[in-house]
């Protein structure tokens, strides 16, 4: 069986109907039993014991050619294999979607810190001593490692956009603002460092990793070894956060199943802490010009959102900063323009929420600097800003809760209490402020399946190669499934992160939940038919409870309606909704911190996040996602900047002592809220990704606070107190 | 990591010898030795456990101090009841460092001895002065935000990262060394550390086979003792500057005055000069002034690290004005 | 190269790991015995994913020799509680959803299992407004004494509020 949807069309709130009442319970994580109790399995944890231990080498040149490699003392050590080079492994990860093979060769080297070899050994300890001991020879070639001076900058055509009169609205505006603000790279870091184990059996690869997309990955991974995705099976059952940097196969997983082929044995590769610094994509810095016209009331008449971002040469991604800027306010005219700057750096690719986690601390900013000028209120300012369609293009909002977002934080926050006068409100040593920010992130619906099958013991089982990198999947689905078939959670086994499994969407764009989440419906709906047909009946008259059917007054358990397993597959792809309607999440962000006066040390005191998604499958999950969010964003406002050397662009700071990501006394009491909402244009299931939502403008509250604490606006991030100092009172 | 041969000491005496063959190293915590070991970055041919010597007591010494065995944890010190009550600048620097597990394994010794969080030292493509003498500092020209700004030189700007150190500075500890050929000698804290010169590899007036045994503090002095530690993250980042103070006040005026600072320079720096011209003087803002110019008359910064002067300079009067209570 | 034989009780049983010295305590329990719920996230002792506790205190595992640690008695997440019996921590960072990706979970529970220990002992931290009074676990402490545990994913508001609740006696 099996049931497609394409959303071509509206769709109505089937899973309202259902009685089951398990979407959107606070419910705890499914799969949580498993990792509280250490027996989830990651990548590197799922050998037997009998692999063999690859570790990476890095180049140490930013640019030229690997001219030779003498591996001779390394092969000397007792244990050591192998050391490989090989012109199918890759130099850096592929980016997310991309569906094959990223850059080949490592004898090519772009950047600093790139894999050249890997060298394989019986144990983990062997192969990282003897990593160091290849005496590497380059042919080296001059590098461009500052955007500033780099010899290519691209302007590409199709990110340039000129809209009404710009210079005009500019020039006759009663109040403007046309500030640069910069941002640093910086590095997702999840917890796990990127990992692979490959298994030959014949010609077919398992390689168990840790990768976002699978069905992607299997794709790349196989057109990287030259062979068919039939011969590759990736597995990637529990993944220990990825954040971007895990959407594409990696450097580790190919050289893994050249080693394991190469030795007639399985090999394990995990990257070291620093690798994942210097082999996995990072965000680009950026460089940011926002140009805001307004009339007397604070109306918009125009924006400018331009930009220099870096890359990669040859790579076709680039941080689309203006993402947000184009949908969340009016103001007749606009103008955008992105120049790449080609670089020896590390590779940039999509990490939390690509444009908006970095272009809205600059539009926020800058929201917040006109607000100022105008003597007007940063959340009053947004209000009467929020434009009737897309302001762009025309098209109308498949639902919007911005302004109840930002009414409703308002309200609870206590916002009427924040001091209008910047660096008013002392306590002690301590400056303290008040700021806000929208949130505003693009929905996405992507192409996914799944297969539900309905046992015959009243139970389900959902299966999907879709993974569940931290966000909740595990539970979501057995939820959209228990609403559909009338389950207790603990009667719906979710599988995923397997390619043997149905082809989900993977887990990125924050459109695993909506998209998987309705391949899932749309099999139970299907089932849903089939029963329904059993009983004799409209599947609308059946209703399906706590493994009961129900009709008329009829029961019937599902175990005794079910005598053979029931299996369906359910399908879905955006349609003509996606090209009519602005899809988009919105939110709104409050912050109070307070900066010491001495140190210009930064603490963020409370934190609070209102947010309307669509509908919410489980409410616990999705607050941890904006609370992860939120995180992020004092990450980026305050501490995180991935620096690179100036002579070699290499990165300096490549450990989690110096990489400084929020630890826990740096995060306050945080709060979010979600609005009721069900977005009808987005999925069947109604919901919205949220998994980005919380990142985007969550810095730029926290920074916008500082100004309201101290009066000292500094556009170059993170606010590190060495910016702050020079502006602190005496 | 290079392979090395282990060896379990059974004593003092027995380590002390052991350490005297080239390429030989003691290893008590090993948070700071592993983990630069992992790199490359050290690379000991032997490794001589003297984690389980008895050297794990804190004593009363005959004069009224304390006596700190090298292997006491940085968390059985900080949670000592005679640390807490009479030493607490040395409590608070020591919970302001690391983490609680880091501090559960991490000696006394290894404190002291730990190495810089230099970037280029920690980076075996990179020259570095201090891990390959002569093959120049990389940090002059690059990415020195968390580097000294005295007591530098031409081929090292690097700085020490303890913060246990910095309150011992201010507290006059000594330092209790035990040498190869069964000799104990003390070396007061300040002369314990070498600065880099022309030399930044060597650190301490250490010899072959020396091994540190303990940590003495002075008699416990009637004074307002203030940690404070000004960092990037809230907690579990080393310092960008810590100040360290103990202080007494006499009839209005500073008496006892003992200043130590972290982040600022190769080792926990201490100024005389500075503490000269605190004692003796009522507490003023403008006294401080002085005081903090003084401290950072000579001071230099490579770039990243300018900002520490003016962080210093601030840290420091701030530090004096809680020591000796002026309400600014 | 010559292999070194350590004893090792871990969760109350004895192990005899035969390896390499270079073998962290970490990958001694990852690799060699297979207890993989202690993880490794930066090896260098800064994350706190490999929080293990070794004669009843917490450490970082990546940052210990296997064979240094002879005789040492060793608690793992494996043996901090089971599927049939887990621990009131393991309960709250369920109920709380101390947790997202997991990966750090393992230290996490590790290090607040023996820094409840720690403040029943009365040590103070950091944040402690009198190195000599009684400890209070209120939600600052509680999160400079887990400052040691990084969460990417952030869940630190969940496991603020877990060891809260047991600290508390709330939960089971």
């Amino acid at each position: 069986m099996n049931k497609h949807l394409k959303m071509d069309e509206r769709q109505s709130d089937v899973l309202a109907d259902m009685a089951q009442g398990t979407v959107g319970r606070e419910l705890a994580r499914s799969e949580g039993p498993l990792k509280v109790s250490g027996r989830a399995v990651y990548a590197a944890e799922s050998g037997d014991g009998t692999e063999a231990v690859g570790v990476l080498v890095r180049a140490t040149i930013a640019n030229g050619r690997v001219a030779s490699i003498d591996a001779g003392d390394a092969l000397a050590l007792e244990g050591v294999l192998r050391v490989i080079t090989d012109s199918r492994m890759v130099r850096r990860p592929a980016q997310g979607t991309a569906n094959g093979a990223p850059a080949q060769d490592t004898s090519q080297v772009d950047h600093f810190g790139q894999p050249v070899a890997l060298v394989v050994a019986d144990t983990f300890e062997q192969a990282r001593h003897a990593a160091h001991l290849l005496d590497i020879r380059y042919g080296v070639e001059t590098a461009d490692i500052d955007p500033e001076t780099a010899r290519e900058v691209e302007t590409p055509e199709g990110k340039r956009l000129e809209q009404g009169a710009f210079d005009t609205a500019m020039d006759d505006a009663a109040a403007s603002i046309d500030a640069i603000y910069t941002t640093p790279s910086q590095s997702a870091a999840p917890m796990e460092p990127h990992a692979a184990l490959a298994r030959w059996d014949g010609d077919r690869l398992t390689l168990h990793g840790a990768y976002q997309m699978l069905k992607y990955n299997r794709n790349e991974l196989a057109d990287a070894l030259g062979i068919h995705p039939d011969n590759v099976r990736i597995v990637s059952r529990y993944v220990g956060g990825g954040f971007g940097s895990k959407l594409g196969i990696g450097p580790e997983a190919v050289a893994a199943a050249i080693a394991a082929r190469a030795i007639g044995r399985p090999v394990r590769v995990v990257m070291s802490r620093a690798q994942v610094f210097e082999m996995t994509s990072r965000r680009s810095e950026t460089w940011q010009r926002v140009r805001l016209a307004a009339d007397r009331d604070g109306r918009l008449t125009a924006i400018g959102h331009d930009a220099r971002v870096s890359n990669l040469p040859g790579e076709a991604f680039s941080e689309p900063v203006q993402i947000a800027t184009h949908f969340l306010y009016g103001g007749a005219s606009r103008h955008y323009e992105t120049r790449i700057a080609r670089l020896n750096r590390t590779c940039a690719g999509s990490m939390r929420a690509p444009g908006e986690a970095v272009g809205m601390l600059a539009l926020e900013n800058a929201m917040d600097e006109l607000a100022h000028h105008l003597g007007l209120d940063p959340v009053e300012l947004r209000l009467r800003n929020i434009p009737e369609r897309h302001p762009e293009n025309g098209k109308p909002f498949s639902s919007r809760g911005l302004a109840d977002c930002l009414t409703t934080g308002a309200d609870l926050f206590g916002w009427n209490r924040r001091n209008t006068r910047p660096g008013a409100k002392r306590e002690g040593e301590w400056l303290v402020g008040l700021g806000m920010a929208s949130a505003a992130r693009s929905n996405i619906l992507s192409e996914a399946q799944a297969r539900v099958r309905l046992n015959t013991d009243g139970t389900a089982t959902v299966e999907t190669d879709m993974t569940d990198i931290g966000t909740g999947t595990y539970s979501i689905l057995g939820q959209v499934a228990g609403e559909m078939l009338g389950l207790a959670p603990e009667d719906v086994t979710v599988e995923l992160g397997d390619t043997a499994f149905p082809p989900g969407s993977g887990s990125g764009g924050s459109w695993g939940a909506g998209s998987v989440g309705s391949a899932v419906f749309l099999a139970c709906q299907d089932l849903r038919a089939a029963l329904a047909a059993r009983l004799g009946c409209d599947p609308g008259e059946m209703t399906l409870k706590d493994g009961v059917a129900t009709v008329s007054n009829r029961q019937t358990r599902l175990s005794d309606l079910v005598d053979e397993a029931m299996e369906a597959t359910g399908h879905i792809e955006p349609g003509d909704t996606k090209q009519e309607m602005q899809q988009a999440a919105f939110g709104a962000h409050f912050a109070e911190v307070a900066v010491n006066s001495v140190t210009g040390e930064t603490r963020v005191r409370r934190m609070l996040g209102v947010f309307a998604a669509g509908r919410i499958l489980n409410l616990k999950t999705a607050r941890s996602q904006c609370f992860g969010g939120m995180i992020f964003g004092i990450g980026a406002a305050l501490t995180e900047n991935l620096v690179h050397d100036p002579r070699d662009g290499h990165v300096v700071n490549r450990d989690l002592a110096e990489y400084h990501i929020p630890v826990n006394l740096d995060v306050p009491r945080l709060d979010v809220a979600f609005l009721e909402e069900r977005d009808p244009w987005a999925n069947p299931i109604q919901t919205k990704g949220i998994g980005e939502l919380g990142i985007s403008g969550a810095g730029a509250a926290v920074t916008n606070a500082i100004f309201n604490a101290t009066g000292i606006r500094v556009r170059d991030y993170p606010v590190t107190l060495d910016k702050l100092l020079p502006g602190l009172p005496g | 990591m290079k392979p090395f041969d282990y060896e379990r000491a059974v004593s003092s005496n027995a380590a002390a010898r052991a350490a005297l063959a080239s390429g030989a190293h003691f290893i008590a915590g090993g948070t700071n030795l592993l983990d630069l070991m992992k790199l490359e970055v050290l690379r000991p041919d032997k490794l001589i456990d003297i984690s389980r010597l008895p050297l794990r007591q804190v004593e009363r010494t005959g004069d009224g101090g304390l006596r700190i065995g090298a292997m006491v944890t940085n968390s059985d010190l900080a949670a000592d009841p005679r640390v807490r009550r009479h030493y607490p600048v040395l409590s608070r620097a020591l919970l302001a460092g690391a983490s609680g597990q880091l501090r559960n394994k991490a000696t006394t010794a290894g404190n002291l001895l730990q190495r810089t969080r230099c970037p280029y030292f920690q980076d075996t493509a990179m020259p570095c002065n201090k891990r390959e003498p002569g093959s120049g500092c990389h940090a002059l020209d690059g990415f020195n935000r968390n580097h000294a700004i005295l007591g530098t030189s031409e081929s090292c700007i690097a700085t020490h990262p303890s913060d246990m150190a910095v309150a011992m500075m201010a507290l006059d500890a000594s330092v209790e060394i035990q040498s190869a050929a069964g000799k104990t000698r003390t070396v007061a804290l300040d002369e314990f550390y070498a600065l880099p010169g022309d030399t930044p590899h060597v650190e301490t007036t250490l010899d072959s086979g020396d091994l540190v045994t303990a940590v003495l503090l002075p008699p416990p002095l009637a004074a307002r003792q203030v940690y404070r530690k000004v960092r990037d993250r809230a907690s579990y980042a080393f310092a960008l500057v810590s100040v360290a103070a103990v202080i007494s006040m006499n009839e209005g005026v500073l008496d006892h005055v003992a200043v130590s600072f972290g982040g600022l320079a190769p080792k926990p720096w201490r100024d005389r000069k500075v503490e000269a011209l605190l004692s003796g003087k009522p507490p003023s803002g403008a006294l401080f002034q002085e005081a903090a110019d003084r401290l950072l008359a000579e001071a230099r910064g490579y770039g990243g690290n300018d900002f520490k002067i003016a962080l210093a300079h601030r840290t420091l009067r701030a530090v004096l004005r809680q020591a000796t209570g002026l309400t600014q | 190269m010559t292999k070194i034989q350590t004893g090792l009780r871990i969760n109350g049983a004895d192990h005899r790991l035969e390896a390499d010295p270079r073998t962290t305590l970490l990958d001694a329990l990852r690799h060699h015995l297979h207890l993989t719920g202690s993880k490794k996230g930066c090896d260098h002792g800064q994350c706190g994913a490999c929080t293990v506790l070794v004669n009843g205190r917490r450490i970082n595992a990546c940052l210990a020799l296997a064979c240094m640690h002879d005789g040492d008695e060793i608690t793992t997440i494996e043996g901090i509680g089971s599927d049939e019996s887990r621990s009131a921590l393991q309960e709250a960072f369920l109920a709380c959803d101390g947790f997202q990706c997991g990966y750090c979970t393992p230290g996490q529970i590790c290090s607040a299992t023996a820094m409840l220990r720690e403040a029943a002992d009365g040590w103070p931290s950091h944040v402690s407004p009198d190195l000599n009074g009684p400890v209070t676990l209120n939600a600052r402490e509680i999160a400079e004494r887990m400052s040691g545990n990084i969460c990417r994913c952030s869940a630190y508001s969940g496991i603020v509020d877990a060891i809260g609740q047991v600290a508390k006696g709330g939960v089971k």
